[in-house]
C-alpha cells in the first residue's frame, strides 16, 4: 500500500516540464527569494514611503513565498492540506504586517469589515453544495475583481496614503498606468465573472448571445481603454485636468467584461472560469505594482499563471483554440450535423437488471462519469454501487476526462465527496489504454467525451478532441436520460448504436439505485 | 520599490507560478482554483491602507471604498480557504488496504 500511494500521485500530472521538478523548484525558489531581498532592501525609497523598515519588505516576501508553497502542496492530496495552511499563514502575515505598519485611524471599522466579510465567506463555504463549486468560484472571482476596482479607486482618490505622489501631491505617471490597468482588469473580471456566475447558476441561458459586429465593438472598446490609459500617463494633474478619465476607463471596462462573456456558450464555461481566474490574478498583480508590494505581485503572478495554464489544459482537452473560445458562439450554429439521422438508427435498450447481471459477472469495470451525474446528484449512489461490485470481487476504476464537469477537476471533487478513494480515480491519459481490457465501460452523465467521431470524422465539431476510448470495452453501458438529447457540442454519438452498447435510459440516480437493488 | 525591481519580482514569480502550477495534480484543479481565489485576495492589503488613512483630501471617500474592499476581500479570504479546506478533507485513499489489494 505504501508503495502504491507513493506512485500514484507522482504520475498523475499531465505534461511535466521536467522530471525532477521538486528539486529544481526548490533551488528556483531559494534563488528567487535571495534575489528579491537584494532588490528590495535599498530601493524602497521611491514615492514618499521612505522609512519602511526592511522587516516589512521581508514579511511581505515571506507571505509571497508561503503562497507559492500553498500551490506547491497541491501536487498531491497528501500534502495539500498543509499547503492550504501555508496559504492561510501567508495571508495572516500580509494582513498583520499592513495593520501594524500603518497609522490606523479606523481600526474598529476595519475589524467590523473583516468580521462581516469573514462571516459571510465562512458560512457560504460551509453550506455550498459541491455541485455548485463552479458558480461559487465565479462569484469569488467577481469579488476579487470588484475589490481591485475599489482599491484602485481609493488609491486614485487618496494617492497620498499609498505613497504614490510626487512632491507636489500629484499622482505619479507610472502609478497612473498601473492603476489604470488594475482598475480595467479588475472591472473586466468583475462583470465577466458575474455573467459567468449567472450562466453557471442557471439564472441566464447558457446559449451564446451574439451581437452583430461584436468583435469590432469589443476590440474597439479595449483599444479605447488602452488609449485612455496612455493619455492618463501624459496629463499634467489627472484629478484637475481630466477628472472624467479614470471613471470612464472603469465604466468601459465593466462594459467590455460583460460583452466579452455573453457570446460564450455553456460548453466553454470551464475555459471561461479558468480565464477569469487568471484575470483576477493579473488585477491583483497590477495593484501590487501600484503599491510596490511583493506579496501582491508574487500572488498575482501565481494566480495569473495558474488560470492561464488551466485555460490551456481545458482548451487542449476540447481541441479548441483559446482565441476561438474567447470569440464565442460555440454551440449556437451546430446542432445539425450527425444529429439529424439520430433516431433512425437501431440501438439496444437494456434494463437495470441486465446491467446488474453484466457487471456482477465482469472482472474489470471502468466508470466514466460526466456532468449529468452531478446534475442528478448520483455520485453517492454510484459509490454504493461500486462498493457492492467490489464485494463481488469486481475491479472498479473511474476515468475522468479533463473537461468532464463545469470546471477543471470538478468530477474529482464530486467523487471525493462521495468517498470514492482518489487512488481509484484516473485521468484520461493514465487509463485510456485500459479500456481494451475492460469488460464493461459504464458511462454515466457523459457524452461528448466518449464520442469516437472526435477521432474519425473530420467534419465533426469535436474532431481532434482527445476522448475516452469506451468503444474498446467489451460492453458499453450508457446511462442517458433519453435518446433524443445530444451533448453540449450538439453532435450524435456513434457509441449509442454499436452492437456491444446497451442504452440504460433514465435518470442517472434512479438508474444507479435500480442497479443496486438488482445487485442484492 | 522602484519599477525595475518590482518588474523583476513579477517576471520571476510568473516563472515560478508556471512550474508550480504544472506540478499540481489534475485531480486537485478545483481546489487549486479556490485557493488561488483566496490568495489573490491579498489585495486586501491595498484596501486596508485606504481604509486606515482618513485625513487627506479625498481621504474620507477613499476610506469607505477601502472598507468596502476589505469586506469583499474578507469574504474571499475566509470563504476561499474554508471551502478549499473542506474539499481537501474529502480526498481519501482506500480505507481497507489489505482487502482491496486481495480483490485487485
Amino acid at each position: 500500500m505504501g508503495l502504491l500511494s507513493s506512485v500514484i500521485p507522482a504520475k498523475a500530472g499531465i505534461h511535466r516540464p521536467t522530471v525532477s521538478l521538486g528539486r529544481t523548484l526548490w533551488s528556483w525558489i531559494s534563488g528567487f527569494a535571495g534575489m528579491t531581498m537584494f532588490l528590495s532592501s535599498p530601493a524602497y525609497a521611491a514615492g514618499g514611503t521612505a522609512d519602511i523598515p526592511a522587516w516589512v519588505a521581508l514579511a511581505y516576501l515571506a507571505a509571497g513565498v508561503l503562497f507559492i508553497l500553498a500551490l506547491r502542496g497541491l501536487s498531491s492530496p497528501e500534502t495539500s492540506r498543509a499547503g492550504n495552511r501555508f496559504g492561510m499563514l501567508g495571508m495572516l502575515i500580509a494582513v498583520v504586517t499592513t495593520l501594524v505598519t500603518h497609522e490606523i485611524a479606523s481600526l474598529v471599522e476595519i475589524l467590523i469589515a473583516i468580521g462581516i466579510g469573514g462571516l459571510i465567506g465562512f458560512v457560504v463555504a460551509q453550506r455550498i453544495a459541491m455541485t455548485a463549486m463552479p458558480q461559487l468560484v465565479a462569484a469569488f472571482h467577481s469579488l476579487v475583481g470588484m475589490a481591485a476596482v475599489l482599491v484602485a479607486a481609493a488609491a486614485y482618490m487618496n494617492p497620498g496614503a499609498f505613497g504614490i505622489t510626487d512632491a507636489a501631491g500629484v499622482l505619479l505617471p507610472v502609478s497612473r498606468v498601473e492603476m489604470g490597468l488594475g482598475v480595467a482588469i479588475g472591472a473586466i473580471t468583475f462583470s465577466g465573472s458575474v455573467i459567468a456566475f449567472l450562466k453557471l447558476n442557471g439564472n441566464m441561458s447558457g446559449a451564446p448571445i451574439l451581437l452583430p459586429g461584436r468583435h469590432v465593438i469589443n476590440l474597439g472598446t479595449l483599444a479605447v481603454i488602452l488609449g485612455l490609459i496612455v493619455y492618463f500617463y501624459f496629463v499634467g494633474s489627472p484629478r484637475i485636468d481630466t477628472p472624467w478619465l479614470f471613471w470612464t476607463v472603469t465604466g468601459l471596462a465593466f462594459l467590455v467584461g460583460f460583452l466579452l462573456i455573453i457570446p460564450i456558450g455553456g460548453a466553454d464555461m470551464p475555459v471561461v472560469v479558468s480565464m477569469l481566474n487568471s484575470y483576477s490574478g493579473w488585477a491583483a498583480a497590477a495593484m501590487g505594482f501600484t503599491l510596490g508590494n511583493t506579496a501582491m505581485i508574487i500572488t498575482g503572478a501565481l494566480v495569473g499563471s495558474s488560470g492561464a495554464i488551466l485555460s490551456y489544459i481545458m482548451c487542449r482537452a476540447m481541441n479548441r483554440k483559446f482565441l476561438a473560445v474567447i470569440a464565442g458562439g460555440f454551440g449556437a450554429e451546430s446542432g445539425g450535423g450527425g444529429a439529424a439521422a439520430a433516431t433512425d438508427r437501431p440501438w439496444k435498450r437494456g434494463s437495470a437488471e441486465d446491467a446488474a447481471f453484466l457487471m456482477k459477472q465482469a472482472e474489470n469495470v471502468i466508470i466514466v462519469p460526466g456532468y449529468g451525474m452531478a446534475v442528478a446528484q448520483a455520485q453517492h449512489v454510484l459509490r454504493e454501487m461500486t462498493d457492492m461490485l467490489k464485494e463481488e470481487g469486481v475491479n472498479v476504476k473511474f476515468a475522468i476526462h479533463p473537461v468532464a464537469g463545469r470546471m477543471p477537476g470538478h468530477m474529482n471533487v464530486l467523487l471525493a465527496e462521495a468517498n470514492v478513494p482518489y487512488d481509484e480515480v484516473f485521468e484520461l491519459e493514465d487509463i485510456n489504454s485500459e479500456f481494451g481490457q475492460a469488460d464493461i465501460a459504464f458511462v454515466i452523465g457523459a457524452n461528448d467525451v466518449t464520442n469516437p467521431a472526435a477521432k474519425t470524422d473530420k467534419s465533426s465539431p469535436i474532431y481532434g478532441m482527445p476522448i475516452l476510448d469506451v468503444e474498446k470495452a467489451k460492453t458499453v453501458l450508457f446511462v442517458k436520460r433519453s435518446m433524443g438529447g445530444v451533448g453540449y457540442a450538439g453532435v450524435d454519438n456513434d457509441v449509442f448504436y454499436m452492437d456491444n452498447t446497451m442504452m440504460l435510459l433514465g435518470d442517472a440516480k434512479k438508474m444507479s439505485e435500480e442497479i443496486i437493488k438488482n445487485l442484492d | 520599490m522602484d519599477f525595475i525591481s518590482i518588474l523583476s519580482v513579477f517576471v520571476m514569480a510568473c516563472f515560478v507560478g508556471y512550474y508550480v502550477v504544472w506540478s499540481v495534480t489534475p485531480a486537485l484543479h478545483t481546489p487549486l482554483m479556490s485557493v488561488t481565489n483566496a490568495i489573490s485576495s491579498v489585495i486586501i492589503v491595498g484596501a486596508l491602507i485606504a481604509a486606515a488613512a482618513g485625513d487627506a483630501v479625498g481621504g474620507e471617500a477613499a476610506k469607505w471604498l477601502g472598507l468596502a474592499g476589505v469586506v469583499l476581500a474578507s469574504i474571499n479570504i475566509f470563504g476561499g480557504f474554508a471551502v478549499t479546506e473542506r474539499m481537501l478533507a474529502m480526498y481519501k485513499k482506500k480505507e481497507r488496504p489489505s482487502r482491496e489489494r486481495g480483490e485487485a
